[in-house]
């Protein structure tokens, strides 16, 4: 099958969704622009005309009321923000308005959107422009909460996103946008509210999601290697969350780990938890754990972000920790140089910014 | 009678006469949601929903009985969704500040001030664009929701775009119990700010129904011949309290004789003045008010036997399939 990068394949699916449906229209400041969001809808401006591919005014609430009114008529709109930060500008309306308008209704009207929130990170960012604030989104009845974590998830979830008569927040990591992955040409759906066990194992279940599950995937071979065998969850949906697919895994490997890409405080990782205790408590060998990002504002400098956002070497610790098995130090501090976990804000090591 | 001073009049009359109602019924504690009662604002309603067909869209706040009643709505489902129950116009899931009915153009209302203000724009984006029909969107708010700034977002975007929408603000001076005086500079001038946007403004007295039809009806026929968003400002005033069934003049929080001055503006007795002036036989106004009356009878019998929605309904509307 072709590899293609996961800003490639967000554009097929925005391409494939708009073929399909005239009703398809992409809104958001930049939509147009000559590097057309990182990538993501570049050229559609000419391909779909201004009517379906709108350039807009740098008013995130209005633009996200228009999208709601133009919504309940027909219209099935995409919006986009090139920072997940400058959605908050539009939190009066997706909380009050999007999410409650079907309810609001009873039933008569529906809203289907889809709101693309980019998540920025590293290369001094800093505290506006860094955030994972999945969790906002995902306390709200109403919405739906996506979340991918490569090309090939992205393209099925989008696509059935655009679907959904919902709205639906689509979360896309910046580091993940260069990332390549098998993607088949046509179009194809991926159910929204389905996690996916990505690797089969039975000394843990760690359950991650979005960029984070590149950094437990960094290490995934070197655990194996020295007899730890974790069941990889990727969570895909954050919002209707697969409750199933996650007990049904701890009740096998009786222990686990929540890797956030966010703050762990009230966050994804706390309701992970939460599910797992209050159903199968007595399953547990260990007490659940978790890691996510430094409880503090993300810092510009490189230096101190280093201290901040999740690395692949804590992870590991973590791990170690959790299942008791030993690593040799000397193999570990090898391996661990290798994959050079000490600059967390950039995504590989020759990486040259900005974004 | 003269047709128009009829329709007017019944819309007026009606409005009013099912405001009192709600006020004199709420103390049986049966109605058990906030309610923002429309006395003394009734012209405006009155006067710019006569100019809409039923396809044409409005959109409203949570001062919306008025607007609703003037475009048409039903008014069984209406009093039914103050008193909770399953034949509301919501089922009983937003009560008086989400009124609705779509058989009838309107599309909804909410509570947070300047709300739906982009998705009326939004709903004239898609009649422009994609309906490609001729109606257009009437968008009703306060002047305390032209101090939001999704206002100003809201306005920039109709006139980019020249979206076919009849934007009327009701001022009625007060946001709860905060007077303009401490709210917006003596200067400021809302239809200043709207016409710097490159959008037709006018302002207006609020209590004359007939100045208002005129004025709607002119703005309305530009409008649908294509030549963008217009905006209108009518100075009006509520009589009761911001919340509730009760005068709240002892509170003091308005000048003394503010209220009397208004009051003798009052929509209904104008247009009764107007309509006495031209003829003096009043048989056919009787007529009106006692078919009106029996429907309102009615309406709160109908919302009184009905049934409490069952508590499936929770799960039902979270997401639509």
């Amino acid at each position: 099958m072709r590899k293609i990068k996961f800003n490639q394949s967000v554009k097929e699916a925005l391409t494939l969704s708009m073929l399909r449906d005239k009703k398809v229209v992409l809104m958001g400041l930049g939509v147009t622009d000559p590097k057309g969001i990182f990538g993501t809808t570049k050229d559609l401006g000419k391909k779909f005309g201004s009517t379906r591919v709108i350039e807009t005014p740098t008013s995130e609430n209005a633009i996200t009321g228009i999208a709601l009114g133009a919504a309940i008529k027909g219209m099935r709109p995409i919006l986009t923000h090139q920072r997940v930060e400058f959605s908050l500008l539009s939190m009066e309306q997706i909380v009050n308005q999007l999410s409650k308008w079907h309810f609001m209704s009873a039933g008569k009207q529906k809203v289907p959107i889809v709101i693309r929130m980019i998540i920025g990170k590293g290369w001094g960012q800093g505290p506006q422009h860094s955030q994972s604030l999945e969790v906002l989104f995902s306390h709200i009845p109403g919405l739906k909460v996506v979340a991918p974590s490569n090309a090939f998830d992205a393209k099925g979830l989008l696509i059935q996103s655009i679907k959904d008569n919902n709205p639906v927040i689509f979360f896309e990591h910046r580091w993940l946008h260069d990332i390549s992955g098998n993607v088949p040409k046509k179009s194809y759906d991926i159910k929204i509210g389905k996690a996916k066990i990505i690797k089969k194992g039975k000394d843990i279940t760690i359950v991650s999601f979005s960029e984070a599950i590149v950094q437990v995937m960094r290490i995934y071979k070197f655990l194996k290697i020295n007899g730890i065998e974790p069941e990889i969850i990727d969570l895909r949906t954050l919002r209707p969350i697969d409750k199933k697919t996650i007990i049904n895994s701890v009740k096998k490997t009786r222990k686990l780990l929540v890797i956030d890409n966010s703050w762990t405080t009230y966050g994804i990782s706390a309701e992970i938890i939460s599910i797992v205790t209050e159903s199968i408590f007595k399953k547990l060998k260990k007490s659940p754990q978790r890691i996510g990002i430094k409880n503090v504002m993300i810092p510009s400098s490189k230096e101190l972000a280093k201290h901040c956002y999740l690395n692949s070497k804590n992870i590991l610790e973590k791990i170690i920790s959790i299942t008791g098995k030993n690593i040799n130090k000397k193999k570990k501090n090898l391996f661990l140089k290798k994959i050079n976990t000490s600059e967390s804000d950039i995504p590989y090591k020759d990486f040259k910014g900005p974004f | 009678m003269n047709k128009l001073y009829r329709d007017l009049y019944k819309k007026i009359y009606k409005i009013r006469c099912v405001e009192k109602k709600i006020s004199t019924m709420y103390k049986h504690q049966e109605m058990r949601c906030p309610v923002h009662l429309s006395i003394g604002q009734e012209a405006v309603a009155a006067g710019v929903c006569a100019n809409l067909g039923k396809k044409d869209e409005i959109i409203s706040t949570h001062r919306s009985h008025a607007h609703y009643l003037g475009k048409g709505g039903n008014l069984k489902n209406m009093i039914a969704e103050l008193y909770g129950k399953d034949k509301g116009c919501a089922k009983g899931l937003g009560g008086s500040m989400h009124l609705q009915d779509l058989d009838n153009g309107i599309f909804g209302s909410v509570p947070i001030v300047g709300s739906t203000i982009p998705i009326g724009v939004g709903i004239a984006f898609y009649s422009k664009f994609f309906l490609k029909k001729n109606n257009i969107t009437t968008i009703f708010f306060g002047e305390g929701a032209t101090e939001e700034g999704v206002f100003h977002e809201s306005i920039n975007f109709a006139s980019l775009h020249k979206l076919p929408i009849l934007f009327v603000c009701e001022n009625n001076l007060y946001s709860v119990y905060t007077g303009l005086k401490d709210r917006q500079h003596v200067n400021r001038s809302i239809k200043k700010i709207v016409e710097s946007n490159g959008i037709e403004s006018h302002t207006s007295t609020g209590n004359d129904v007939l100045d208002v039809y005129s004025l709607a009806k002119e703005s309305i026929n530009k409008i649908r011949k294509k030549k963008g968003p217009i905006f209108l400002e009518f100075k009006t005033y509520r009589w009761l309290e911001h919340c509730g069934p009760n005068w709240d003049d002892n509170l003091n929080y308005r000048p003394k004789g503010e209220l009397k001055s208004w009051m003798n503006k009052c929509p209904l007795k104008k247009l009764r003045g107007k309509i006495f002036s031209n003829s003096k036989k009043n048989n056919t106004l009787d007529k009106i008010e006692k078919k009106i009356n029996y429907e309102i009878e009615n309406a709160f019998q109908f919302a009184k036997n009905a049934k409490f929605p069952k508590k499936e309904i929770l799960n039902k509307f979270i997401y639509s399939n």
